[in-house]
């Protein structure tokens, strides 16, 4: 589920209030809110249209995990989901990395 | 292009009804009109409604979340039923699943869907899709990744000059007086305000139904479209091909089962699950998973493989990433999600090659509809799926479009509100959306009501399911903050209903569709299960096409 919305790095641009298929969150005069974190699906979209990496989706789908902000910038967690497909400047190239061709049929 | 026109309605419009009230309207209510309404911003919808724009219609799109990350597509990926046009590859793609499905595919519908998906799939590459390359310099179409693909639909949506509608999902039909569709009215969640949207024609694209199983992004799955059709009639076909399960770590949702055709399978205490495996051996896995914890472990990938696994598909190393965890190395927990309808077969009956169902002017698309025609009983993957969404889409959005533009205008056109439960007032109180979800998948999750099926226990399940429905047909309207999860409840409760009488009335092991009582596949029962109905659902059965043009021939 949703656990973190950085506030050290999120701009309120609101696209993860836009983009949530499941309308976890709400807008506020500041920072976006995490008000529905039941609904969230555990889908990590939100975090690949943030462009400040400020959100992190624990894998948990069951129920919320408690997640420590510091500890999670030490691990780079932040973001990794957006390079590993392509979505973050440094790692457009990748993006028709797609070998899956490869792999059917197994 | 003409756009669709909203009209603030202040004031009464001409709807009436002798079984609904008059919609009212004013303040916090917009009014649309279009020629073609989708209900859905998944690959199928989006299909549909570029397909209806390029025959000139006015379209509007109305999403329940967001159009490009909405849907089972945007968060998975999938792989593409994309086969080149050489009669050999063909006949090969089209023999090669006959079997599993139980020989209930329809030869000339799996023809013209490789066709549809051949020109569909070189649309997206000229849309700047970015496939890969291979070694021979060959562009490969085979698979898509789901926020790429969805990202970029939504971009060519805009670009037909559709209006879309995003967080607006639709709770009702609109109809008129001679029982044709006549648009829909929802809500728009962010907003706290209403729509209603006329329009002659209306796609449901609104995908399959996975009952809140948190299958990777399918909880917006709930099977609103079919509750929405069956409101004006219309008819499912294949609702017992409905137990697909999906294999996820057991704490996660990332049901892409693919890499597990790599993995070990194993009890607690580190020995093999006899017969587990990914494909032809998932029943093994839910027999084990009854009587406790399963481990799997990609440890028969080598270095090279692991390597393409994880360029490939990214979001299957999500879950292990982020509890550092080694798949090929460590083994770790997995479970069964149920996938429901949305990887099985079933969904609203198919009439004619431009997708319409039985009700005039309704048209299907993607998992609403029936994939019988090209699978049968069964789907191994999402490829098919996939290759029926941009199939069915886009024959549904032109459909729509051309009956729009020809036969829907000259209609005549007094129109009522179609919705029923949680939107009408009954003798009741309001039912409570949250214990209705949880009685509900009390009956579809439990691997030995539906995975392993018998007619003791669907006929102990169906008796709880009627009387949920008895309840909540005569409960009140629901309020705002609760119509929508009320309205999803309520589809989900139907669905189980059509899949479990359809389930009863297959006597035999088909497909997906495995009776305990009947483990052998029965050829006299080589006929497709039509359901329907919601306050009394019923079955009949129809013959595939091969038997009635063998019949025509006699």
């Amino acid at each position: 589920m949703i656990e973190v919305i950085d506030p050290e790095t999120c701009t309120s641009c609101n696209i993860c209030v836009n983009v949530c298929p499941t309308n976890v969150f709400d807008q506020t005069d500041g920072l976006p809110v995490i008000a529905r974190q039941d609904d969230c699906q555990t889908c990590f979209l939100c975090e690949l249209y943030c462009p400040e990496d400020a959100l992190f989706v624990a894998p948990f789908a069951d129920g919320p995990a408690p997640t420590d902000i510091a500890a999670l910038k030490q691990s780079g967690l932040f973001g990794s989901y957006r390079r590993s497909v392509g979505w973050s400047d440094q790692t457009r190239e990748s993006r028709g990395l797609d070998r899956s061709y490869l792999l059917f049929g197994h | 292009m003409m756009m669709p026109i909203p009209i603030v309605a202040n004031g009464g419009t001409d709807m009436n009804s002798s079984r609904t009230e008059r919609a009212s309207s004013g303040s916090g209510f917009t009014e649309f009109d279009a020629d073609v309404l989708v209900l859905g911003g998944g690959p199928a919808g989006t299909w549909a409604a570029i397909g209806a724009a390029e025959r000139g219609a006015r379209v509007i799109l109305a999403e329940k979340g967001f159009c490009g990350t909405s849907g089972a597509t945007a968060a998975a990926g999938t792989g593409v039923w994309y086969v080149d046009p050489d009669p050999a590859k063909r006949e090969a793609a089209m023999a090669s699943r006959e079997a599993l499905g139980g020989y209930l595919r329809d030869r000339r519908w799996m023809a013209r869907v490789l066709d549809r998906t051949f020109e569909n799939s070189n649309r997206i590459a000229e849309w700047g899709y970015p496939y890969p390359i291979d070694e021979n310099g060959h562009r490969q179409l085979t698979s898509l990744q789901g926020p790429e693909y969805m990202r970029l639909m939504r971009k060519r949506v805009k670009q037909s000059g559709v209006t879309i509608l995003d967080h607006s999902p639709a709770l009702e039909l609109l109809v008129d007086e001679a029982g044709a569709v006549a648009g829909a009215a929802g809500t728009r969640r962010q907003k706290q305000d209403n729509w209603l949207v006329r329009a002659p024609s209306v796609v449901i694209a609104t995908g399959g139904c996975a009952f809140l199983s948190k299958t990777l992004g399918s909880n917006v799955l709930t099977g609103d479209g079919y509750l929405m059709a069956a409101e004006l009639g219309a008819e499912f076909t294949g609702m017992e091909f409905s137990n697909a399960y999906a294999i996820a770590p057991a704490y996660g949702t990332v049901t892409k089962t693919l890499f597990y055709g790599w993995a070990t399978f194993t009890h607690e205490d580190g020995s093999v699950v006899p017969g587990a495996a990914s494909k032809g051996g998932r029943s093994a896995i839910a027999r084990a998973l009854a009587q406790g914890p399963v481990y799997a472990q990609l440890d028969q990938a080598d270095a090279s493989t692991r390597v393409t696994m994880r360029r490939s598909q990214p979001n299957f190393f999500l879950p292990h990433d982020r509890t550092g965890t080694d798949p090929f190395s460590q083994r770790f927990p997995i479970t069964l999600r149920l996938e429901g309808t949305v990887r099985g077969t079933g969904g609203l009956r198919i009439t004619d090659d431009t997708c319409a169902t039985s009700v005039a002017g309704l048209y299907a698309a993607g998992d609403a509809a029936t994939r019988e025609l090209i699978c049968g009983g069964f789907t191994g993957g999402g490829s098919h799926n996939a290759a029926w969404a941009m199939s069915s889409g886009y024959w549904a959005g032109a459909g729509a479009a051309e009956y729009a533009l020809q036969a829907g205008q000259t209609r005549p056109r007094v129109v009522s509100r179609a919705g029923t439960v949680a939107l009408r007032d009954g003798r009741d109180r309001p039912f409570s959306p949250a214990p209705l979800v949880t009685s509900v998948q009390n009956e579809v999750f439990p691997y030995d009501i539906n995975y392993f099926r018998d007619a003791d226990r669907l006929q102990a399940s169906l008796q709880h399911l009627d009387g949920l429905w008895r309840r909540i047909s005569v409960s009140g309207t629901a309020d705002a903050a609760n119509i929508l999860r009320a309205r999803e409840s309520a589809a989900m409760l139907a669905t189980a209903r059509w899949m479990y009488r359809s389930a009863l009335r297959r006597t035999e092991t088909r497909g997906m569709h495995r009776r305990e009582d009947f483990p052998r596949q029965d050829e006299r029962q080589r006929h497709y299960i039509t359901s329907g109905g919601l306050d009394e659902v019923w079955t009949s059965t129809r013959p595939t096409a091969e038997a009635i043009l063998s019949e025509a021939a006699e």
